[in-house]
Protein backbone atom coordinates (compact mmCIF):
# COMPACT_ATOMS: atom_id res chain seq x y z
CA UNK A 1 0.00 0.00 0.00
CA UNK A 2 1.55 3.27 -1.12
CA UNK A 3 1.91 6.01 1.41
CA UNK A 4 -0.79 8.61 0.77
CA UNK A 5 0.18 11.88 2.41
CA UNK A 6 -3.21 13.55 2.04
CA UNK A 7 -5.11 10.58 3.41
CA UNK A 8 -2.74 10.32 6.38
CA UNK A 9 -3.00 14.05 7.11
CA UNK A 10 -6.78 13.80 6.95
CA UNK A 11 -6.70 10.93 9.39
CA UNK A 12 -4.54 12.95 11.77
CA UNK A 13 -6.97 15.85 11.95
CA UNK A 14 -9.98 13.49 12.24
CA UNK A 15 -11.27 14.72 8.89
CA UNK A 16 -14.10 12.17 8.62
CA UNK A 17 -15.18 13.02 12.13
CA UNK A 18 -15.29 16.73 11.29
CA UNK A 19 -17.44 16.05 8.22
CA UNK A 20 -19.76 13.98 10.38
CA UNK A 21 -19.78 16.70 13.01
CA UNK A 22 -20.85 19.25 10.40
CA UNK A 23 -23.62 16.98 9.17
CA UNK A 24 -24.70 16.33 12.76
CA UNK A 25 -24.86 20.07 13.42
CA UNK A 26 -27.00 20.53 10.32
CA UNK A 27 -29.53 18.05 11.70
CA UNK A 28 -29.13 19.53 15.18
CA UNK A 29 -30.77 22.78 14.01
CA UNK A 30 -33.39 21.22 11.74
CA UNK A 31 -37.07 21.30 12.77
CA UNK A 32 -37.94 18.23 14.82
CA UNK A 33 -40.47 15.56 13.96
CA UNK A 34 -41.52 14.81 17.53
CA UNK A 35 -45.26 14.90 18.24
CA UNK A 36 -45.86 15.86 21.89
CA UNK A 37 -48.18 12.90 22.23
CA UNK A 38 -50.61 13.55 25.06
CA UNK A 39 -50.90 17.18 23.95
CA UNK A 40 -50.61 16.70 20.20
CA UNK A 41 -51.93 13.79 18.18
CA UNK A 42 -51.42 12.61 14.64
CA UNK A 43 -54.49 12.57 12.37
CA UNK A 44 -56.32 9.21 12.11
CA UNK A 45 -57.67 7.62 8.97
CA UNK A 46 -61.46 7.05 8.85
CA UNK A 47 -60.59 3.37 8.44
CA UNK A 48 -58.64 3.33 11.72
CA UNK A 49 -59.52 0.20 13.74
CA UNK A 50 -59.52 1.02 17.43
CA UNK A 51 -61.72 0.14 20.37
CA UNK A 52 -64.95 -1.71 19.60
CA UNK A 53 -68.44 -0.25 19.94
CA UNK A 54 -71.98 -1.56 19.45
CA UNK A 55 -74.18 0.96 17.67
CA UNK A 56 -77.90 1.77 17.91
CA UNK A 57 -80.39 3.07 15.36
CA UNK A 58 -81.41 6.72 15.73
CA UNK A 59 -84.64 5.60 17.41
CA UNK A 60 -82.62 3.91 20.17
CA UNK A 61 -83.07 0.31 18.95
CA UNK A 62 -79.97 -1.91 19.01
CA UNK A 63 -78.64 -2.65 15.56
CA UNK A 64 -77.29 -6.07 16.44
CA UNK A 65 -79.54 -8.89 15.31
CA UNK A 66 -77.46 -11.70 16.83
CA UNK A 67 -76.55 -13.28 13.48
CA UNK A 68 -73.21 -14.30 15.03
CA UNK A 69 -71.29 -13.65 11.81
CA UNK A 70 -68.74 -11.67 13.77
CA UNK A 71 -68.31 -14.47 16.26
CA UNK A 72 -67.88 -16.90 13.38
CA UNK A 73 -65.29 -14.86 11.48
CA UNK A 74 -63.28 -13.71 14.47
CA UNK A 75 -59.83 -15.28 13.90
CA UNK A 76 -58.89 -14.85 17.56
CA UNK A 77 -62.22 -16.18 18.82
CA UNK A 78 -62.51 -13.13 21.02
CA UNK A 79 -66.27 -12.68 20.60
CA UNK A 80 -68.90 -14.65 22.54
CA UNK A 81 -72.59 -14.18 21.77
CA UNK A 82 -75.73 -15.64 23.33
CA UNK A 83 -79.11 -14.83 21.85
CA UNK A 84 -82.84 -15.51 22.32
CA UNK A 85 -86.08 -13.99 20.99
CA UNK A 86 -87.24 -10.88 22.78
CA UNK A 87 -90.86 -10.40 24.01
CA UNK A 88 -91.80 -8.66 20.73
CA UNK A 89 -90.48 -11.65 18.80
CA UNK A 90 -87.32 -9.99 17.41
CA UNK A 91 -84.04 -11.78 17.76
CA UNK A 92 -81.53 -9.98 20.03
CA UNK A 93 -78.39 -10.76 21.97
CA UNK A 94 -78.54 -11.46 25.68
CA UNK A 95 -74.78 -11.55 25.88
CA UNK A 96 -72.16 -9.91 23.69
CA UNK A 97 -68.64 -10.19 25.13
CA UNK A 98 -65.35 -9.23 23.51
CA UNK A 99 -62.14 -10.31 25.14
CA UNK A 100 -59.97 -7.30 24.25
CA UNK A 101 -56.86 -9.17 25.34
CA UNK A 102 -57.49 -11.71 22.56
CA UNK A 103 -58.64 -9.28 19.89
CA UNK A 104 -56.09 -8.63 17.13
CA UNK A 105 -57.95 -5.58 15.71
CA UNK A 106 -58.23 -7.12 12.25
CA UNK A 107 -61.60 -5.51 11.63
CA UNK A 108 -63.23 -8.70 10.26
CA UNK A 109 -66.14 -8.33 12.70
CA UNK A 110 -67.16 -4.94 11.33
CA UNK A 111 -66.71 -6.23 7.77
CA UNK A 112 -68.92 -9.23 8.50
CA UNK A 113 -71.66 -7.27 10.23
CA UNK A 114 -74.68 -6.90 7.92
CA UNK A 115 -76.18 -4.02 9.93
CA UNK A 116 -73.08 -2.02 10.90
CA UNK A 117 -73.71 -2.85 14.55
CA UNK A 118 -70.24 -3.85 15.72
CA UNK A 119 -67.61 -1.35 14.60
CA UNK A 120 -64.08 -0.47 15.55
CA UNK A 121 -64.07 3.18 16.50
CA UNK A 122 -61.26 5.76 16.48
CA UNK A 123 -60.46 5.39 20.17
CA UNK A 124 -57.08 3.81 20.96
CA UNK A 125 -56.56 5.14 24.46
CA UNK A 126 -58.36 2.53 26.55
CA UNK A 127 -55.49 1.15 28.59
CA UNK A 128 -56.64 -0.26 31.94
CA UNK A 129 -54.95 -1.06 35.20
CA UNK A 130 -56.27 -4.61 35.40
CA UNK A 131 -56.78 -7.43 32.94
CA UNK A 132 -60.41 -7.93 33.97
CA UNK A 133 -61.35 -4.47 32.77
CA UNK A 134 -60.45 -5.56 29.23
CA UNK A 135 -63.16 -8.27 29.14
CA UNK A 136 -65.81 -6.06 27.56
CA UNK A 137 -69.50 -6.99 27.98
CA UNK A 138 -72.53 -5.86 26.02
CA UNK A 139 -73.21 -2.87 28.27
CA UNK A 140 -69.67 -1.55 27.92
CA UNK A 141 -69.81 -1.91 24.14
CA UNK A 142 -73.17 -0.14 23.91
CA UNK A 143 -71.81 2.68 26.11
CA UNK A 144 -68.85 2.98 23.77
CA UNK A 145 -71.30 3.21 20.89
CA UNK A 146 -73.09 6.11 22.52
CA UNK A 147 -69.88 7.86 23.39
CA UNK A 148 -68.28 7.59 19.95
CA UNK A 149 -71.40 7.59 17.68
CA UNK A 150 -70.63 11.00 16.10
CA UNK A 151 -67.08 10.04 15.11
CA UNK A 152 -68.08 6.52 14.03
CA UNK A 153 -70.93 7.80 11.84
CA UNK A 154 -68.61 10.38 10.26
CA UNK A 155 -65.94 7.75 9.58
CA UNK A 156 -68.44 5.33 8.00
CA UNK A 157 -69.76 8.14 5.77
CA UNK A 158 -66.24 9.15 4.73
CA UNK A 159 -65.28 5.57 3.95
CA UNK A 160 -68.49 4.72 2.08
CA UNK A 161 -67.27 5.81 -1.41
CA UNK A 162 -64.47 3.26 -1.24
CA UNK A 163 -66.69 0.26 -0.45
CA UNK B 1 -12.47 32.95 63.68
CA UNK B 2 -9.51 32.90 61.27
CA UNK B 3 -7.41 31.17 63.89
CA UNK B 4 -10.08 28.56 64.45
CA UNK B 5 -10.05 27.51 60.81
CA UNK B 6 -6.27 27.55 60.40
CA UNK B 7 -4.89 26.22 63.68
CA UNK B 8 -7.36 23.87 65.42
CA UNK B 9 -7.83 20.35 64.13
CA UNK B 10 -11.61 20.67 64.04
CA UNK B 11 -11.35 23.96 62.22
CA UNK B 12 -9.04 22.61 59.55
CA UNK B 13 -11.24 19.54 59.09
CA UNK B 14 -14.31 21.73 58.68
CA UNK B 15 -12.50 24.00 56.27
CA UNK B 16 -11.36 21.12 54.10
CA UNK B 17 -14.83 19.59 54.24
CA UNK B 18 -16.31 22.90 53.16
CA UNK B 19 -13.87 23.13 50.27
CA UNK B 20 -14.66 19.59 49.19
CA UNK B 21 -18.39 20.33 49.25
CA UNK B 22 -17.71 23.49 47.27
CA UNK B 23 -16.36 21.31 44.46
CA UNK B 24 -18.62 18.27 44.76
CA UNK B 25 -22.00 19.97 45.10
CA UNK B 26 -21.71 22.23 42.04
CA UNK B 27 -20.28 19.25 40.15
CA UNK B 28 -23.24 17.03 40.98
CA UNK B 29 -25.77 19.77 40.24
CA UNK B 30 -24.03 20.51 36.96
CA UNK B 31 -24.08 16.78 36.24
CA UNK B 32 -27.88 16.74 36.37
CA UNK B 33 -27.98 19.33 33.61
CA UNK B 34 -25.15 17.68 31.68
CA UNK B 35 -27.18 14.46 31.61
CA UNK B 36 -30.17 16.45 30.36
CA UNK B 37 -28.06 18.25 27.75
CA UNK B 38 -26.56 14.93 26.63
CA UNK B 39 -30.02 13.53 25.92
CA UNK B 40 -31.13 16.78 24.29
CA UNK B 41 -28.18 16.94 21.92
CA UNK B 42 -28.49 13.30 21.07
CA UNK B 43 -32.20 13.75 20.40
CA UNK B 44 -31.71 16.91 18.34
CA UNK B 45 -29.31 15.22 15.93
CA UNK B 46 -31.84 12.41 15.50
CA UNK B 47 -34.56 15.00 14.79
CA UNK B 48 -36.32 14.33 18.09
CA UNK B 49 -37.07 16.83 20.84
CA UNK B 50 -35.72 14.87 23.80
CA UNK B 51 -36.98 15.28 27.36
CA UNK B 52 -39.23 18.35 27.44
CA UNK B 53 -42.00 17.62 29.93
CA UNK B 54 -40.50 17.85 33.45
CA UNK B 55 -39.91 21.53 34.17
CA UNK B 56 -39.21 24.22 31.58
CA UNK B 57 -37.66 22.57 28.50
CA UNK B 58 -37.45 19.37 30.58
CA UNK B 59 -34.65 20.88 32.66
CA UNK B 60 -35.73 18.96 35.76
CA UNK B 61 -35.75 15.59 33.96
CA UNK B 62 -32.57 14.43 35.70
CA UNK B 63 -34.05 15.13 39.11
CA UNK B 64 -37.16 13.13 38.22
CA UNK B 65 -34.90 10.30 37.07
CA UNK B 66 -32.91 10.58 40.27
CA UNK B 67 -36.03 10.14 42.39
CA UNK B 68 -37.09 7.23 40.19
CA UNK B 69 -33.75 5.47 40.64
CA UNK B 70 -33.65 6.01 44.38
CA UNK B 71 -37.15 4.74 45.17
CA UNK B 72 -36.84 1.63 43.00
CA UNK B 73 -36.22 -1.73 44.57
CA UNK B 74 -32.61 -2.86 44.86
CA UNK B 75 -32.40 -6.35 43.39
CA UNK B 76 -29.45 -8.37 44.63
CA UNK B 77 -28.87 -11.50 42.56
CA UNK B 78 -28.87 -14.81 44.43
CA UNK B 79 -25.33 -15.91 45.20
CA UNK B 80 -23.90 -12.42 44.80
CA UNK B 81 -21.11 -11.38 47.09
CA UNK B 82 -23.12 -8.67 48.81
CA UNK B 83 -20.24 -6.70 50.27
CA UNK B 84 -18.33 -6.43 46.99
CA UNK B 85 -21.57 -6.06 45.04
CA UNK B 86 -22.39 -2.84 46.87
CA UNK B 87 -18.78 -1.73 47.22
CA UNK B 88 -18.19 -1.76 43.45
CA UNK B 89 -20.49 1.12 42.40
CA UNK B 90 -19.38 3.16 45.39
CA UNK B 91 -15.73 2.62 44.42
CA UNK B 92 -16.55 3.72 40.92
CA UNK B 93 -18.19 6.96 42.06
CA UNK B 94 -15.82 7.83 44.89
CA UNK B 95 -12.73 7.37 42.74
CA UNK B 96 -14.21 9.43 39.94
CA UNK B 97 -14.89 12.19 42.46
CA UNK B 98 -11.48 11.92 44.14
CA UNK B 99 -9.61 12.93 41.00
CA UNK B 100 -11.25 16.36 41.21
CA UNK B 101 -9.15 17.17 44.26
CA UNK B 102 -6.20 18.23 42.13
CA UNK B 103 -8.00 20.04 39.31
CA UNK B 104 -7.18 23.78 39.37
CA UNK B 105 -10.27 25.78 38.44
CA UNK B 106 -8.56 29.12 38.53
CA UNK B 107 -5.32 30.70 39.72
CA UNK B 108 -4.93 29.04 43.15
CA UNK B 109 -8.43 27.51 43.15
CA UNK B 110 -7.41 23.94 43.80
CA UNK B 111 -8.23 21.62 46.69
CA UNK B 112 -4.84 19.91 46.87
CA UNK B 113 -2.01 21.69 45.10
CA UNK B 114 0.29 18.67 45.05
CA UNK B 115 3.29 18.49 42.75
CA UNK B 116 2.39 15.07 41.32
CA UNK B 117 -1.17 16.01 40.38
CA UNK B 118 -1.08 14.21 37.04
CA UNK B 119 0.25 11.02 38.60
CA UNK B 120 -2.52 11.27 41.18
CA UNK B 121 -5.22 11.61 38.54
CA UNK B 122 -3.67 8.79 36.57
CA UNK B 123 -3.50 6.52 39.61
CA UNK B 124 -7.07 7.24 40.64
CA UNK B 125 -8.50 6.80 37.17
CA UNK B 126 -6.62 3.50 36.85
CA UNK B 127 -8.25 2.33 40.06
CA UNK B 128 -11.67 3.02 38.51
CA UNK B 129 -11.23 -0.24 36.63
CA UNK B 130 -11.67 -2.01 39.97
CA UNK B 131 -15.24 -0.71 40.24
CA UNK B 132 -15.98 -2.39 36.93
CA UNK B 133 -14.20 -5.67 37.66
CA UNK B 134 -15.64 -5.97 41.16
CA UNK B 135 -19.14 -5.22 39.90
CA UNK B 136 -18.89 -7.86 37.21
CA UNK B 137 -17.42 -10.48 39.49
CA UNK B 138 -19.65 -9.91 42.51
CA UNK B 139 -22.84 -10.24 40.43
CA UNK B 140 -22.15 -13.99 40.21
CA UNK B 141 -23.49 -14.20 36.68
CA UNK B 142 -21.71 -14.96 33.41
CA UNK B 143 -22.68 -11.96 31.31
CA UNK B 144 -21.68 -9.24 33.76
CA UNK B 145 -18.42 -11.10 34.29
CA UNK B 146 -17.65 -11.27 30.57
CA UNK B 147 -18.71 -7.65 30.25
CA UNK B 148 -16.44 -6.56 33.06
CA UNK B 149 -13.50 -8.35 31.47
CA UNK B 150 -14.12 -6.54 28.21
CA UNK B 151 -14.39 -3.18 29.97
CA UNK B 152 -11.28 -3.79 32.03
CA UNK B 153 -9.27 -4.74 28.94
CA UNK B 154 -10.52 -1.66 27.13
CA UNK B 155 -9.83 0.77 29.97
CA UNK B 156 -6.35 -0.60 30.60
CA UNK B 157 -5.43 -0.49 26.89
CA UNK B 158 -6.27 3.16 26.55
CA UNK B 159 -4.77 4.14 29.88
CA UNK B 160 -1.39 3.11 28.46
CA UNK B 161 -1.59 5.57 25.59
CA UNK B 162 -3.12 8.29 27.79
CA UNK B 163 -0.16 7.88 30.14
CA UNK B 164 2.34 8.25 27.30
CA UNK B 165 0.49 11.28 25.91
CA UNK B 166 0.65 12.93 29.30
CA UNK B 167 4.39 12.23 29.53
CA UNK B 168 4.86 14.38 26.43
CA UNK B 169 3.14 17.29 28.17
CA UNK B 170 5.11 16.70 31.37
CA UNK B 171 8.35 16.71 29.37
CA UNK B 172 7.65 20.08 27.83
CA UNK B 173 6.47 21.59 31.12
CA UNK B 174 9.01 20.09 33.46
CA UNK B 175 6.34 19.71 36.10
CA UNK B 176 3.50 17.38 37.01
CA UNK B 177 1.60 20.09 38.81
CA UNK B 178 -1.49 21.05 36.83
CA UNK B 179 -1.21 24.71 37.83
CA UNK B 180 2.35 24.78 36.49
CA UNK B 181 1.20 23.11 33.29
CA UNK B 182 -1.37 25.88 32.80
CA UNK B 183 1.22 28.54 33.59
CA UNK B 184 3.58 27.05 31.01
CA UNK B 185 0.91 27.68 28.37
CA UNK B 186 0.69 31.37 29.19
CA UNK B 187 1.76 33.78 26.45
CA UNK B 188 0.14 34.70 23.15
CA UNK B 189 -3.31 33.40 24.10
CA UNK B 190 -4.72 30.70 21.86
CA UNK B 191 -1.45 30.08 20.00
CA UNK B 192 0.75 29.28 22.96
CA UNK B 193 -1.48 26.53 24.30
CA UNK B 194 -0.22 22.96 24.01
CA UNK B 195 -2.78 21.87 21.42
CA UNK B 196 -0.57 23.34 18.72
CA UNK B 197 2.87 21.87 19.53
CA UNK B 198 1.26 18.64 20.77
CA UNK B 199 -1.40 18.54 18.08
CA UNK B 200 -1.37 14.82 17.21
CA UNK B 201 -1.41 13.95 20.90
CA UNK B 202 -4.35 16.28 21.53
CA UNK B 203 -6.35 14.28 18.98
CA UNK B 204 -5.12 11.00 20.47
CA UNK B 205 -6.03 12.15 23.95
CA UNK B 206 -9.52 13.17 22.86
CA UNK B 207 -10.11 9.75 21.28
CA UNK B 208 -8.53 7.86 24.18
CA UNK B 209 -10.68 9.84 26.60
CA UNK B 210 -13.76 8.47 24.83
CA UNK B 211 -12.43 4.92 25.09
CA UNK B 212 -11.26 5.35 28.68
CA UNK B 213 -14.67 6.52 29.87
CA UNK B 214 -16.63 3.95 27.83
CA UNK B 215 -18.32 6.64 25.77
CA UNK B 216 -19.59 5.96 22.26
CA UNK B 217 -18.10 5.07 19.80
CA UNK B 218 -16.19 2.90 22.29
CA UNK B 219 -19.14 2.01 24.54
CA UNK B 220 -18.60 -1.73 24.01
CA UNK B 221 -18.97 -2.58 27.69
CA UNK B 222 -22.61 -1.54 27.61
CA UNK B 223 -23.44 -1.41 23.89
CA UNK B 224 -27.19 -1.38 24.36
CA UNK B 225 -28.05 -2.48 20.83
CA UNK B 226 -25.84 -5.58 20.96
CA UNK B 227 -25.21 -6.59 24.55
CA UNK B 228 -27.40 -6.27 27.57
CA UNK B 229 -25.39 -3.90 29.73
CA UNK B 230 -22.00 -5.43 30.35
CA UNK B 231 -20.90 -5.32 33.96
CA UNK B 232 -24.07 -3.44 34.96
CA UNK B 233 -26.48 -6.22 34.01
CA UNK B 234 -27.39 -7.16 37.57
CA UNK B 235 -27.42 -3.61 38.92
CA UNK B 236 -30.61 -1.69 39.50
CA UNK B 237 -31.84 1.27 41.48
CA UNK B 238 -29.31 3.31 43.48
CA UNK B 239 -26.20 1.16 42.79
CA UNK B 240 -26.86 1.55 39.07
CA UNK B 241 -27.31 5.29 39.62
CA UNK B 242 -23.92 5.42 41.32
CA UNK B 243 -22.30 3.72 38.33
CA UNK B 244 -23.94 6.16 35.99
CA UNK B 245 -22.98 9.26 38.00
CA UNK B 246 -19.45 7.87 38.32
CA UNK B 247 -19.26 7.47 34.57
CA UNK B 248 -20.44 11.00 33.90
CA UNK B 249 -18.13 12.45 36.57
CA UNK B 250 -15.24 10.62 34.89
CA UNK B 251 -16.20 12.09 31.50
CA UNK B 252 -16.42 15.59 32.98
CA UNK B 253 -13.01 14.92 34.49
CA UNK B 254 -11.68 14.04 31.04
CA UNK B 255 -13.06 17.27 29.55
CA UNK B 256 -11.34 19.18 32.37
CA UNK B 257 -8.08 17.33 31.69
CA UNK B 258 -8.16 18.08 27.96
CA UNK B 259 -8.87 21.74 28.73
CA UNK B 260 -6.01 21.97 31.21
CA UNK B 261 -3.39 19.91 29.40
CA UNK B 262 -3.93 21.13 25.86
CA UNK B 263 -6.15 24.20 25.99
CA UNK B 264 -4.67 26.32 28.73
CA UNK B 265 -7.13 25.71 31.56
CA UNK B 266 -8.46 29.04 32.84
CA UNK B 267 -6.29 31.09 30.43
CA UNK B 268 -8.08 33.39 28.06
CA UNK B 269 -7.70 32.56 24.35
CA UNK B 270 -7.19 36.25 23.52
CA UNK B 271 -4.43 38.28 25.21
CA UNK B 272 -6.72 41.31 25.66
CA UNK B 273 -9.36 39.39 27.65
CA UNK B 274 -8.84 38.55 31.34
CA UNK B 275 -8.23 34.96 32.47
CA UNK B 276 -10.71 33.28 34.79
CA UNK B 277 -12.69 30.19 35.74
CA UNK B 278 -15.25 31.04 33.06
CA UNK B 279 -12.81 30.07 30.33
CA UNK B 280 -12.19 26.66 31.90
CA UNK B 281 -15.93 26.03 32.21
CA UNK B 282 -16.43 27.19 28.64
CA UNK B 283 -13.73 24.85 27.37
CA UNK B 284 -15.17 21.95 29.38
CA UNK B 285 -18.63 22.70 28.01
CA UNK B 286 -17.23 22.72 24.49
CA UNK B 287 -15.56 19.35 24.94
CA UNK B 288 -18.69 17.97 26.54
CA UNK B 289 -20.53 19.07 23.41
CA UNK B 290 -17.96 17.21 21.32
CA UNK B 291 -18.54 14.11 23.48
CA UNK B 292 -22.29 14.43 23.03
CA UNK B 293 -22.07 14.95 19.28
CA UNK B 294 -19.68 12.02 18.97
CA UNK B 295 -22.25 9.85 20.68
CA UNK B 296 -24.83 10.78 18.06
CA UNK B 297 -22.76 10.73 14.86
CA UNK B 298 -20.10 8.02 15.18
CA UNK B 299 -20.89 4.33 14.73
CA UNK B 300 -19.66 1.89 17.36
CA UNK B 301 -16.27 0.21 16.95
CA UNK B 302 -15.94 -3.54 16.81
CA UNK B 303 -13.98 -5.01 19.70
CA UNK B 304 -11.00 -6.11 17.61
CA UNK B 305 -10.89 -2.69 15.94
CA UNK B 306 -10.88 -1.10 19.36
CA UNK B 307 -7.94 -3.20 20.47
CA UNK B 308 -6.10 -2.66 17.20
CA UNK B 309 -6.52 1.11 17.53
CA UNK B 310 -5.36 1.10 21.11
CA UNK B 311 -2.34 -1.17 20.87
CA UNK B 312 -1.20 -0.93 17.25
CA UNK B 313 -1.91 2.72 16.45
CA UNK B 314 -2.11 4.83 19.59
CA UNK B 315 0.58 3.11 21.60
CA UNK B 316 3.37 3.31 18.94
CA UNK B 317 2.35 6.85 18.01
CA UNK B 318 2.38 8.17 21.54
CA UNK B 319 5.60 6.30 22.30
CA UNK B 320 7.29 7.83 19.23
CA UNK B 321 5.96 11.22 20.23
CA UNK B 322 7.48 10.94 23.71
CA UNK B 323 10.89 10.25 22.16
CA UNK B 324 10.45 13.09 19.67
CA UNK B 325 9.39 15.58 22.34
CA UNK B 326 12.31 14.51 24.49
CA UNK B 327 14.71 15.35 21.65
CA UNK B 328 12.97 18.64 20.87
CA UNK B 329 13.05 19.62 24.51
CA UNK B 330 16.66 18.63 25.04
CA UNK B 331 18.00 20.55 22.04
CA UNK B 332 15.59 23.47 22.31
CA UNK B 333 14.12 22.87 18.86
CA UNK B 334 11.39 25.23 17.57
CA UNK B 335 12.52 28.16 19.70
CA UNK B 336 12.05 26.18 22.89
CA UNK B 337 8.36 25.45 22.22
CA UNK B 338 8.79 21.96 23.61
CA UNK B 339 10.88 23.03 26.60
CA UNK B 340 8.82 25.70 28.26
CA UNK B 341 10.56 25.19 31.58
CA UNK B 342 13.79 26.55 30.12
CA UNK B 343 12.07 29.66 28.79
CA UNK B 344 10.70 30.40 32.21
CA UNK B 345 7.12 29.30 31.40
Amino acid sequence: MAFDLVATAKRFVLWDFLIGFKLGLKYFFKPKFTVNYPYEKNPLSPRFRGEHALRRYPNGEERCIACKLCEAICPAQAITIDAEPRDDGSRRTTRYDIDMTKCIYCGFCQEACPVDAIVEGPNFEFATESREELFYDKQKLLDNGERWEAEIARNIALDAPYR
Amino acid sequence: MYDFFTTTNLGITLLVLGQVLLVVVPLLVALAFILWADRKVWAAVQLRKGPNVVGAFGLLQSFADFIKYVVKEIVVPAGADKFVYFLAPMTSLVLAMTAWAVIPFNEGWVLADINVAILFIFAVSSLEVYGVIMGGWASNSKYPFLGSLRSAAQMISYEVSIGLIIIGVILSTGSMNLTDIVHAQKGAGLWSWYWLPHFPMMILFLVSAHAETNRPPFDLPEAESELVAGYQVEYSSTPFLLYMIGEYVAITMMTALISILFFGGWLSPFPWLPDGIGWLLLKMAFFWFVFMMTKSIVPRYRYDQLMRLGWKVFLPMSLAWVVLVAFFAQYGAFWGTYARWTTGG
